[in-house]
């Protein structure tokens, strides 16, 4: 099995930004992946399986988002979890 | 004696012993556990973290049974934090590696998340950072073995005065044991007034410092009604407390044979009490008083509990529960009237240097129509169930008022199209609350099918007056000629088109100015639900003609003092039972 770094760069959409809902979305959804998960947003860094990290980030809508994965599902972490801030968490937009 | 002048936020008076309620009581020692076993010591906390998860998933079903889904899912989302595995990593990481007691470790963790949440500086989570102590509480408790003094433990009934309260201490009180709550800090829209309301516990909140003055058993008056804490009171001031308490007891005890008389005056003139609510728990109240109907029901709650938005689901079941309690007497829902900045849905919010001439109420639901159609939906789909009304605030241009009314329109064919059965004869009305909608009402009026003034709002707009504004407050009168003169004239103008006008601002809650209100030609007026047995002895001890008689001199005198001593004189004249209500 290949080790893999994968990263994208990703923007909150969703208006009410990453709180508890979407958060845990991100947490449940980050989980089932093997991967070592980041998010890394204005140099402070996160694991992205943990749900009180993600809500220190304090991220409102429009905050910019890096995120890093680390493992041999790297890749299809990354577009999964990109894919979910591309829905805004299927929260409903304004 | 002291005295101290808070917030007002849930009416009622209570004189008790204080119980201070100090979180930091229980110290912890922050020590290291150099001696102890790292691996048993961790066991030791993971049980701990076990009970707790327990205990707050049983905290959000009681919860969600008691005061809705929304409140209930506090507990939820407490217990998604207590499970975050990163958490027990780094608790297990303080305790294997750098050999910490299981207390110090917790304390330290969830200081650390708590003040992180605190720096972030929004609201939303802030209201994390209580949550914070909440679990952190649960899991001391749980390695200790002692419980921390808690509210639900409480063994005499007591006044509870403290810094400010968590979620998770709201949540568990018991009003048979709480007989009023002080807080240093909190506002009217926050969960500790919410709360307060919702139990009927006498509350003062936002009293600024003043727990280093109170020692234990300090006795202690909370009067909700003028939002003053008195601690020690002298004996002139509690005898006069006291005999206002007794003389309500003894009133109510009357009022409670009441309740299935209709509200007529002697010789026969019905008017309709409703009552203003905003618990699920209240309907029953309105029915123990004898409402004729819900006349104002607010849905902010259901924003409240800080998470994302609530979904149509939630609206519904809420919706559903009061309208099936009301068994087909009238339910009046009005949509959202708050600021954003007042439920924390800090994506909503913006820096307001004004936020009651701001984005708020009917103007937010405008703005966000994916917020108000879900909202609109649920009122939409519960209507099947009751005699459900809907209600906007604050409209001022009529444009505001055709757009939300064609919202309703457009949601409604999308719910027929998806297969729901809607009624098309569902009452919309709007309040009257700022000036500008009584001047332009006969146009109004043509497009609304019922209009409710909102008194406490119009006379904070006509007389240019914050009421929460120390330095101005006493410019607040909602008798104020002024005031009087708009709801003549909405009512004059309503009559004239055969549309109903109720009153459902604070002024109606006070007799002498219900029955100005009656003799001004209101026959709905909608009250705080304990309010409803005085208002319906008041009505039911007079004629009509008493009424028109008083309101016809009212009407003619020049200041909101005028006219406030002449109608608790004619009060007294009329009702002398009544007097020494406030």
């Amino acid at each position: 099995m290949s080790q893999s770094l994968s990263t994208a760069t990703v923007f909150v959409s969703n208006p009410q930004g990453l709180h508890m809902r979407p958060a845990n979305l991100l947490v449940t959804t980050a989980c089932k992946f093997s991967s070592t998960l980041k998010l890394v947003r204005e140099g402070q860094s996160v694991d992205a399986k943990s749900i009180l990290g993600i809500l220190t980030l304090g991220a409102v809508q429009g905050s910019q988002i890096d995120l890093f994965a680390d493992g041999p599902d790297a890749e299809i972490a990354i577009s999964t979890i990109v894919d979910l801030f591309q829905r805004g968490f299927d929260e409903p937009a304004e | 004696m002291l005295e101290l002048q808070g917030i007002a936020v849930s009416p009622g008076v209570a004189i008790g012993q204080a119980l201070v309620f100090d979180r930091e009581g229980y110290q912890i020692s922050r020590s290291r556990a150099a001696t102890v076993d790292a691996n048993q010591e961790w066991l030791r906390l993971k049980a701990a973290i076990d009970g707790a998860a327990t205990k707050l998933d049983a905290s959000a079903q009681q919860t969600s049974e008691k005061l809705g889904a929304r409140l209930g899912g506090i507990f939820t989302a407490q217990l998604q934090m207590l499970l975050d595995g990163r958490l027990h990593e780094e608790l297990e990481q303080l305790i294997q590696k750098q050999s910490y007691s299981a207390e110090f470790a917790v304390s330290e963790v969830l200081n650390g998340y708590a003040a992180a949440f605190r720096r972030a500086g929004s609201s939303f989570l802030a209201e994390r950072a209580a949550d914070i102590r909440d679990i952190e509480r649960l899991l001391l408790e749980g390695l200790t073995g002692v419980p921390t003094q808690t509210l639900s433990e409480i063994s005499n009934p007591a006044i509870i005065a403290s810094h400010d309260l968590t979620p998770g201490e709201t949540a568990v009180l018991d009003p048979r044991k709480i007989l009023g709550l002080c807080t240093e800090t909190g506002g009217p829209g926050g969960h500790t007034a919410i709360v307060a309301r919702g139990l009927e516990i006498p509350a003062v909140v936002g009293i600024g410092p003043f727990l280093h003055l109170l020692r234990a058993d300090d006795s202690i008056i909370v009067d909700g009604h003028l939002g003053r804490v008195l601690i020690n009171p002298d004996d002139i001031t509690l005898e006069r407390y006291l005999a206002r308490r007794e003389h309500r007891q003894s009133i109510a005890r009357e009022l409670t044979e009441l309740r299935d008389l209709p509200a007529c005056t002697s010789d026969g003139v019905r008017v309709e009490l409703m009552a203003n609510i905003e618990f699920l728990t209240e309907g029953q109240s309105c029915l123990d008083r004898g409402a004729d109907g819900v006349g104002l029901y607010r849905t902010e709650f259901l924003y409240l509990g800080s998470q994302a938005d609530p979904s149509e689901e939630d609206h519904f079941q809420a919706y559903v529960q009061v309208a099936r309690d009301m068994a087909g007497k009238p339910v009046v829902m009005r949509t959202l009237d708050l600021g954003a900045d007042k439920m924390g849905m800090t994506p909503y919010a913006h820096q307001e240097n004004n936020p009651f001439l701001g984005l708020r109420s009917i103007r937010l639901s405008l703005r966000n129509p994916a917020l108000f159609r879900t909202q609109i939906r649920a009122m939409l789909r519960a209507a099947s169930e009751g005699d459900i009304r809907i209600m906007f605030p604050m409209i001022t241009t009529l444009d505001e008022l055709r757009t939300a009314r064609f919202l309703v329109r457009s949601v409604a064919e999308d719910l027929r199209e998806e297969g729901h059965v809607v009624r098309n004869d569902i009452p919309i009305g709007m309040m009257v609350e700022v000036p500008a909608a009584v001047m332009m009402l006969d146009r109004f009026i043509e497009e609304v099918d019922f209009v409710s003034i909102g008194t406490n709002d119009l006379t904070q707009y006509v007389l240019a007056v914050d009421r929460g504004n120390e330095a101005v407050a006493d410019l607040y009168q909602a008798c104020d000629p002024a005031v009087l003169r708009l709801i003549q004239k909405t009512w004059e103008i309503a009559t004239q088109h055969n549309i109903s006008t109720s009153v459902c601002g604070e002024m109606s809650n006070d007799p002498a100015l219900a029955l100005l209100l009656v003799g001004m030609g209101i026959r709905v007026l909608s009250v705080a639900p304990s309010a409803i047995p005085v208002l319906k002895k008041a009505i039911r001890s007079v004629t009509i003609g008493q009424c028109q008689a008083m309101a016809w001199r009212a009407m003619r005198l020049d200041t909101a003092k005028e006219v406030d001593a002449f109608l608790q004189n004619q009060l007294a004249g009329l009702v002398p039972e009544m007097v020494l209500q406030a």
